[in-house]
């Protein structure tokens, strides 16, 4: 069995909210926006992310790294607990992973040529590197992106939204990471543009053999680049399983009812596929349902999904997982 | 005669960079209880369109062409004939439900102006109708929240309230820009749902503008496709999204990936928009087109129909795409 390149172990991100009027001594009401999240990814492997907005997907995506506190493990290469390291010790881990953000323009520093932003993680991991090895590896990562040699010296406004999204995925390769964390990289692209950089990350996956870890709310690309899918909901995982398997036998009733409501760009396959309707909103994030979190909107809870938490086990965290015969 | 007959409807932007031709030629009549889908990438021109129907466009923006609404040009009218007509006949609903309701008005003001000012109601009955209406779009204890201020609501109830204000009126027309684009899968879905019932129960006709596909196939008879500000086809959905005759439609259908089918790469169309300061002469496609031929580049075919209620704007005929 290989070792995995990262293995997630109960991750858990509190934030404390202060409410207006509280007194100094107050305490502070708390949000989990993580809490308790297991995974692995193993080398060369995509990990897909779904859930909707407030899962929680990104929130732990940044507690890899450090970037928001976190409690658990992050046990890289089977030695080391990421969380415990200091600031200093993180910085050398950094390198070998990288981010790719979702809001291309606002990812990049404006006052920077794109030379200067490719070249940038590369004189911090590598300081001693010299001028003429820098421009050579960054012409080659630009060429390798599919920007031209003759825009080094332009500032990112002058490049469209799926150039940026190029150039920040050049920042993230160059100094050649072993696990790459996507955080909705496409989803403010055009349709024509998302899928150009979707091909480009998937043919640099393949490659370098680098890991990925892939956050979207678009069910349709997460499927289309991932190995594994990981649902979220409210800060938990619901289903983690082989991309095939879940999309053709979800088993949580909250990813049935993802699945089923993806429009299809077919009309008669649109109009004939069973919709699972979920009832009413998110609750809030502050006050979680008892037991299970998605029992006030699942069309199978019942008494005791509102006393037990359900275990993620064999990929499904449910008391009663699989399919019905026709829901809804 | 059609409820709306938009006939060559173009519209275009003074800049300092130069005139912006936005939209171009545009012509399409609507029945009443139809739908349409007006599918494009951002900069297509697809909400400036809605926008100059419902004369709402920017100061610098200038209409042309016309727009015909049961008999009266909505063109160049006049505020008042628009603010007769506006709400009342042709209610919109916007993308953003955040930026689009006022945020320093309870949701029971914003809601009965249009009642009491259009319909002459009093206000107890303008309130009694706005609760009936947010029932009618499923918010629950409506009675409770209509007092509330809009930043109360979560994302899918705002636009949920959005709807519910538009049809308050029972319009003849509505006019959705990207109506769920801003919201989670599962209450798209349940929008969609809602406007579908609602589309169905009140016969209004519906434009919907989307650059989503998906949304188009599950709600419209008819699609527009839209790019650099002309259309590249239009057809009713079923025969579009079987056998799509324009190589942008063609490309962009290709370009999706799908949940209910695996695929190995998807067909990325190469390059990027055309930048509208600088618009090409002729196709705005051809840079981008595997197909274009010489005459792309200086003439765009003009929207022709080549089968019934199909037309397509291109050079190539549709048995030289393959």
């Amino acid at each position: 069995m290989t070792t995995p390149l990262i293995e997630a172990r109960d991750i858990r991100v509190t934030f404390d909210l202060k409410r207006e009027g509280d007194m100094p001594w107050t305490k502070p009401l708390q949000l989990h926006a993580v809490a308790g999240v297991n995974f692995t990814v193993n080398p060369g492997e995509t990990l897909g992310i779904v859930g909707e907005s407030g899962s929680g997907k990104s929130t732990l995506a940044r507690a890899l790294i450090q970037m928001v506190p976190a409690k658990g493990k992050v046990i890289w290469q089977g030695k080391t607990d990421l969380l415990a390291l200091s600031a200093r010790e993180m910085l050398a881990y950094r390198r070998d992973i990288q981010m790719v953000f979702q809001d291309p323009l606002a990812s990049l520093n404006p006052r920077m040529t794109v030379g200067q932003i490719v070249a940038e993680p590369l004189k911090t991991h590598f300081p001693g590197i010299t001028a003429a090895e820098v421009k050579a590896r960054v012409q080659l990562m630009m060429d390798r992106v599919g920007l031209l040699p003759n825009q080094i010296n332009r500032y990112p406004h002058e490049f469209s939204g799926g150039q940026c999204q190029r150039i920040g995925i050049a920042r993230a390769l160059i100094v050649e990471p072993k696990l790459l964390i996507c955080d909705e990289p496409v989803s403010a692209l055009d349709v024509s543009i998302q899928a150009q950089v979707i091909n480009l990350l998937a043919g640099l996956q393949r490659d370098l053999g680098i890991a990925m870890i892939f956050i979207a709310h678009d069910l349709s690309v997460v499927k289309h680049v991932s190995d594994r899918v990981m649902v979220m909901y409210l800060g938990r995982v619901m289903e983690d399983a082989e991309k095939r398997a879940l999309f053709a036998m979800p088993q949580h009733p909250y990813t049935q009812a993802l699945l089923s409501a993806v429009p299809i760009p077919d009309p008669v396959a649109e109009r004939a596929k069973v919709m699972i309707p979920l009832d009413g909103d998110l609750p809030s994030p502050l006050f979680p349902p008892s037991g299970c979190v998605f029992r006030t909107r699942c069309f199978r809870a019942e008494a005791r999904c509102k006393s037990e938490v359900p275990q993620l086990t064999g990929g499904v965290a449910c008391h009663f997982p699989g399919l019905l015969s026709k829901a809804g | 005669m059609a409820m709306l007959e938009v006939n060559n409807l173009g519209v275009s932007f003074a800049t300092p960079d130069g005139t912006v031709n936005a939209v171009n030629g545009i012509s399409f009549n609507l029945e009443r209880g139809d739908t349409l889908g007006i599918v494009g990438e951002s900069g297509s021109g697809k909400s400036q369109l809605a926008f100059a129907i419902m004369g709402l466009l920017a100061k610098n923006g200038a209409p042309r062409g016309s727009a015909i609404f049961d008999g009266t040009e909505l063109i160049g009218a006049p505020v008042a004939t628009l603010n007769g007509i506006r709400s009342n006949h042709i209610a919109m609903v916007f993308q953003d439900p955040m930026t689009s309701l006022n945020p320093y008005m309870r949701v029971s003001d914003q809601m009965m102006e249009s009642l009491v000012h259009h319909k002459g109601m009093s206000k107890a009955q303008a309130l009694a109708e706005c609760i009936r209406m947010l029932d009618a779009v499923k918010i629950p204890d409506a009675k409770g929240r209509i007092r509330l201020y809009p930043h109360e609501f979560s994302g899918g109830m705002r636009q949920r309230v959005m709807i519910a204000m538009s049809l308050l009126c029972k319009p003849d027309l509505l006019i959705a820009d990207e109506p769920t684009t801003a919201l989670d899968v599962t209450v798209q879905a349940q929008i969609m749902h809602l406007l579908r019932d609602l589309q169905r129960d009140f016969g209004m006709a519906t434009i919907l503008i989307t650059h989503d596909l998906g949304v188009i196939a599950g709600f419209c008879r008819e699609v527009i496709v839209m790019y650099g500000g002309q259309v590249m086809e239009q057809a009713p959905v079923e025969p579009f999204f079987a056998t799509p005759t324009h190589p942008y439609s063609r490309g962009l259908l290709h370009a999706l990936p799908r949940v209910d089918q695996d695929g190995a790469e998807l067909n990325s169309i190469a390059g990027s928009p055309p930048n509208m300061t600088r618009a090409p002469k002729g196709c705005p496609f051809e840079p981008r087109c595997d197909f274009a031929v010489d005459i792309c580049k200086t003439s765009l075919a003009p929207l022709t129909e080549f089968a019934p209620g199909r037309k397509r704007a291109c050079n190539r005929a549709v048995e030289e795409l393959v």
